[in-house]
């Protein structure tokens, strides 16, 4: 199809440029726009008779009405994926900015993909093991989830993701074929950077794809930044049967950006001003996660954000965990009282974790542990608030129980070091002492076989 | 009928506009573009039409083709659906899947039942009979425990010629010709309704019978109507998918639909991987024998998520008209809501609260009015439609429009509370909070098929739990310790209800599913615990030494320790509390009060 080339705009306005009297454009269709020989990209984004409304991914910027050109290209969005994407660094629409040369071996790819059939799913039962204790007993990761975490400014959730991804392993299983595909949205350079050095470190750069689009890049671009990822992700996984996971950093600028674009759009806005579409938005990116029958990759998501205002009903965070398999949250009062890893738990959750624990997965005892922990650690919180008014001494002997269960709890099962590796077994035995400070009356949840074979009373 | 053509003019995500298009019908399926996406018009003004696509619109150019098919919106109603997984417009996934891989693909179109398989048809008319309208005329054992009951449509009426002998047919062979004097209808064995189109029926029928559930806070607290409907509202996490998929394991209802509405493609795996493996309680039959599943998940086009609730409920009415009860499970309607405000959007109409259509509650209540008891046309049969949505309010909400709304118009509301789930106090329905309307008539159906203190025993225990929500205000202001005696057990006797009886884990093999019998048993004996305790607190017993027997722990431990099959041992269980009370008021009768 010949290449149709347009001069001059009709109008510019924020993120969004018009023109008209364009004949036989396709909806969605990707534009090159050149303006003083510097050239950028957008997209199709409404057709209306013979003019065209097209999201420039760079901004607008600088752009003139009258000498502005437009080359259509002719199709949607596309990145160009084969196995020589492993090791390369690209921008935030998947041109590489790294020494290395241009792809040349491979097939372009609409970066928005294709829903996976939802009959070819394949269940993602394979527990990931993450040395983590709070995350391995309490919200196990699965291969194929998509798990993100909830943050806030300053928390260390960078620390976390680069320890989970150093850490994980599957059990019995060689490492096998695996990749990462990191894609930062808005993010700092330093924390980009902290990042990538670690994958450095692990020796694991060589099968790591990354797509950056940092703070100081072009903000639109961000939209199209996890869906560029997610597709070199889609082909390493279904194609090429690897192992694949996704870490997406900050979902949060994101939205900000799609908010951004949606209001220049002048379309009527939901909450926070944010578009009424978000939810199938964030959807359309995050169900790209999963298994697919009769195929060896996965995608394991493990998409970053930070709540505004440390706000867990602010839409972004609202509307990740209405789609995602779970979430991890971390607590800024646990940071400042010194936890680390920081994970709040009666908020955190793994939905994909209950058919790939206990007996012949991780142990016998692990799903009765799990549901008394959360039981006691929430009454943990109910004892602590009255603590807070009639004072500790005046608590009842069972109450102080729970009091020094929950400084445990805390202090030996869910605080780690950022490199120890904690097996499973051994987690599970550090909950197992944790729960010692309090009678074994209380563990209505765990079995009495259980109690008898694991349960040891605590006196200290 | 002549198929008319129009030309696509404007192009906006999902909403398209063409022009040429007056002798197009509203509501009519139209395929747009070279590629042929399917779409339905939802507006018609003057010589152009709004259409929604139920594809995506990637591609498609100004000036493509906009093709009619003369046919509005519909569902294809036969025997081969049992056991399906559908999309939000009834094209089967699994052929979807064999046609064009693991990845959707686009303008595929397929039909909904399987014209090839060949069923074993027992027909029970022969030539000159006069037939009417929703008549049963043959069947087919679909499954092993399923008989799909063949009718005749609604709107059709007359004498059958040609007649063919019982024996093994597809759903397209014509079986008879019914003369009604002026036309012949070739009659086959499936029949098309539009999906926005309520099924007509004879009569409304009282709704006086629970669909049972097997989950304890619903059937023994807020019990659900066959032919009623239910709002289940929660926050992300709280438990409406799992409490769906419950129903769908475990009510009794004939045919189970379940409509995936916007939600995660795992979960409608899970049902797909788990139904053929369990087995119905009532007959042994693996689940997936009774059930239809409707996956429209949350990354699919959102016209089709719009679409999707409709086909789910015209396929139950369908079973219904047959004489079946049958459950509709939706999840989740907020994201129906929501694909209706983008479309809305989309066509630049007046938005009312929070962005949504002005019509959205209109919508809702056209919608829960679809469920319901009805004696069906034409045949001596009652089916039902029930209906269970999940809502999911923005940040766990629940004054938000689609709560709200959704309120006025079911008459269970099963709360889902945050801070229960997140104690992991499952299922997470805050007792509190929720209701049912329903209770006046189907106390006589409890006492019938139960027993006649059903309804005494649970308002005891409810009033339990309100007096228990009263002290938990004190306790925590000032500790449980300054509470008397007869107040700490009110406590405890309240925990042990909510710890032992409503407290349900879906996970696990003996109690995710509790027989009525047990659950009146369960209830029974937990009562008693909390009379005898009280009397002997009454005679200054002090609590400690009821505590101090295992006999509370017994209590919580037996939703896991009795089987549905074995409920006779909370007689044992009875007999050890009666004996652990006559002990300790034998040690202290006698003695004067010292406390
Ligand atoms: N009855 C139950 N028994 C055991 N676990 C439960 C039960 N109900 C909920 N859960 C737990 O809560 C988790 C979340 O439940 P579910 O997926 O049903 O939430 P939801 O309300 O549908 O959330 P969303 O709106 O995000 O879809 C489950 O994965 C499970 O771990
Ligand atoms: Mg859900």
């Amino acid at each position: 199809m010949p290449v149709k080339e347009y001069i001059g705009l009709s109008k510019i306005d924020g993120p969004l440029i018009f023109i008209e009297k364009v004949k036989n454009i396709s909806y969605n269709e990707v534009v090159e726009i050149t303006y003083k020989g510097s050239s950028r990209f957008g997209q199709v984004v409404m057709l209306s008779n013979d003019a065209a409304v097209i999201q420039v991914f760079q901004g607008t910027e600088g752009l003139s009405i009258d000498k502005t050109s437009i080359r259509f290209l002719g199709r949607p969005l596309e990145i160009k994926v084969s196995e020589d994407i492993l090791g390369r660094t690209f921008n935030g629409i998947g041109m590489p900015i790294d020494e290395g040369s241009r792809i040349i071996r491979g097939e372009y790819r609409d970066i928005n993909g294709e829903p996976i059939n939802p009959a070819s799913r394949m269940y993602p039962r394979n527990y990931i093991e993450t040395g983590v204790s709070a995350i391995d007993l309490l919200m196990t990761v699965v291969r194929g989830q998509k798990l993100p975490i909830f943050s806030g400014n300053g928390l260390p959730h960078n620390r976390l993701a680069v320890q989970i991804t150093r850490q994980a392993r599957i059990k019995g299983e060689e490492r096998g074929r695996f990749a990462i595909v990191f894609a930062a949205m808005g993010i700092k350079h330093d924390s980009a950077r902290y990042i990538l050095s670690s994958f450095e470190e692990s020796g694991a750069l060589k099968n790591v794809v990354t797509f950056l689009n940092l703070a100081d890049d072009p903000t639109i671009e961000r939209i199209a930044t996890p869906r560029v990822a997610l597709t070199a992700a889609e082909y390493l996984a279904f194609e090429k049967g690897m192992h694949v996971l996704v870490i997406m950093t900050d979902m949060t600028n994101y939205c900000e950006a799609l908010r951004e674009l949606s209001t220049a759009r002048g379309e009527v806005p939901s909450r926070k001003g944010y578009p009424g579409y978000l939810y199938s938005d964030l959807a359309s990116m995050y169900e790209r996660a999963g298994m697919i029958k009769g195929k060896k990759g996965s995608i394991t998501q493990l998409p970053i954000l930070s709540m505004p205002n440390d706000d867990i009903t602010h839409p972004i965070p609202d509307l990740t965990g209405y789609i995602t398999e779970g979430q991890i949250v971390l607590d800024r009062d646990l940071y400042r009282k010194g936890v680390y890893p920081p994970i709040n738990i009666l908020l955190s959750l793994s939905r994909l974790m209950k058919d790939s624990i206990g007996e012949g997965y991780t142990r016998v005892d692990h799903p009765h542990v799990y549901s008394q922990l959360f039981a006691a650690y929430s009454r943990v919180h109910e004892v602590r608030a009255l603590a807070s008014i009639i004072g500790e001494e005046e608590l009842i002997d069972l109450d102080k129980m729970y009091m020094k269960f929950g400084k445990a709890f805390e202090e030996e099962f869910i605080t780690q070091e950022e490199d120890e590796n904690r097996s499973m077994e051994e987690t599970l035995d550090i909950a197992w002492k944790v729960l010692g400070h309090l009678p074994k009356e209380e563990l209505t949840r765990i079995s009495r076989d259980e109690i008898e074979r694991f349960y040891e009373k605590r006196e200290d | 009928m002549e198929l008319k053509t129009g030309k696509l003019y404007m192009i906006n995500g999902p909403v398209v506009k063409a022009s040429n298009t007056s002798s197009f019908m509203m509501h009519e399926v139209v395929r747009v573009g070279k590629i042929g996406l399917i779409g339905e018009i939802i507006s018609l003004e003057g010589d152009r039409a709004t259409i929604q696509i139920y594809e995506e619109t990637t591609g498609l150019r100004i000036g493509e083709p906009v093709q009619s098919s003369g046919k509005l919106l519909s569902v294809m109603l036969g025997p081969g659906m049992i056991g399906n997984v559908y999309d939000g417009i009834q094209r089967p996934l699994e052929v979807l899947r064999s046609r064009s891989g693991d990845f959707l693909k686009r303008g595929v179109e397929v039909l909904p039942i399987d014209f090839k398989h060949e069923w074993d048809v027992e027909i029970s008319i022969k030539d000159g009979d006069t037939v009417k309208e929703g008549q049963i005329i043959a069947t087919v054992d679909e499954t092993s425990s399923f008989t799909h009951r063949i009718m005749i449509p609604p709107g059709i009426s007359g004498i059958v010629k040609n007649v063919r002998t019982s024996g093994r047919y597809a759903v397209d062979t014509v079986i008879a010709e019914i003369d009604d004097g002026n036309d012949k209808y070739n009659l086959t064995m499936f029949q098309n309704w539009p999906v926005r189109t309520p099924r007509p029926y004879k009569e409304r029928l009282a709704v006086d019978e629970p669909l049972i559930t097997g989950q304890r806070v619903i059937d023994t607290f807020f019990p659900l109507n066959k032919g009623g409907a239910a709002c289940i509202p929660g926050g992300f996490g709280t438990g409406k998918t799992i409490l769906q998929h419950q129903f769908a394991k475990w009510s009794d209802a004939d045919v189970i639909v379940y409509i995936g509405c916007g939600e995660r493609g795992n979960e409608m795996t899970e049902v797909l991987e788990e139904f053929p493996e369990l087995k119905d309680p009532r007959n042994g039959k693996p689940l997936m024998e009774r059930t239809i599943l409707i996956a429209n998940t949350s990354n699919m086009p959102v016209s089709a998520r719009e679409a999707s609730i409709y086909t789910g409920v015209t396929i139950a009415e369908y079973f219904r008209d047959m004489g079946y009860h049958v459950a509709v499970m939706a999840d989740s309607t907020s994201r129906w809501a929501e694909a209706l405000r983008e479309i809305s959007g989309r066509l630049e109409e007046m938005p009312a609260e929070e962005g949504f259509p002005p019509y959205l509650s209109s919508r809702l209540a056209d919608f829960y009015e679809r469920a319901g008891k009805v004696a069906a046309l034409g045949n001596e049969n009652l089916g039902s439609v029930s209906i269970i949505g999940a809502v999911s309010p923005p940040g766990g909400d629940f004054s938000e429009p689609v709560t709200t709304h959704t309120k006025r118009f079911t008459r269970c509301f099963w709360a889902l509370d945050k801070s229960l789930a997140n104690a992991r106090h499952y299922p997470a329905i805050n007792w509190l909070t929720s209701y049912s309307e329903n209770i006046g008539d189907v106390k006589e159906w409890y006492s019938k098929t139960v027993s006649k203190d059903f309804f005494k025993l649970r308002n005891e225990a409810l009033a339990l739990l309100n007096e228990d929500d009263r002290l938990q205000q004190i306790i925590k202001l000032v500790g449980e310790d300054v509470l008397p005696d007869d107040q700490k057990l009110t406590v405890r006797a309240a925990s042990l209800i909510k710890v032992g009886f409503l407290q349900q884990n879906s996970y696990s093999k003996v109690d995710c599913f509790a027989s009525l019998n047990k659950q009146y048993e369960m209830l029974k004996i937990m009562l008693v615990f909390y009379e005898k305790a009280r009397e002997l607190i009454s005679l200054g017993v002090a609590i400690s030494e009821i505590l101090k027997g295992s006999i509370l722990n017994t209590l919580m431990r037996m939703k896991e320790e009795v089987s549905n099959d074995n409920v006779e041992k909370i007689t044992v269980i009875g007999k050890e509390l009666d004996s652990f009370f006559m002990a300790l008021k034998k040690k202290y009768s006698g003695k004067p009060h010292n406390m």
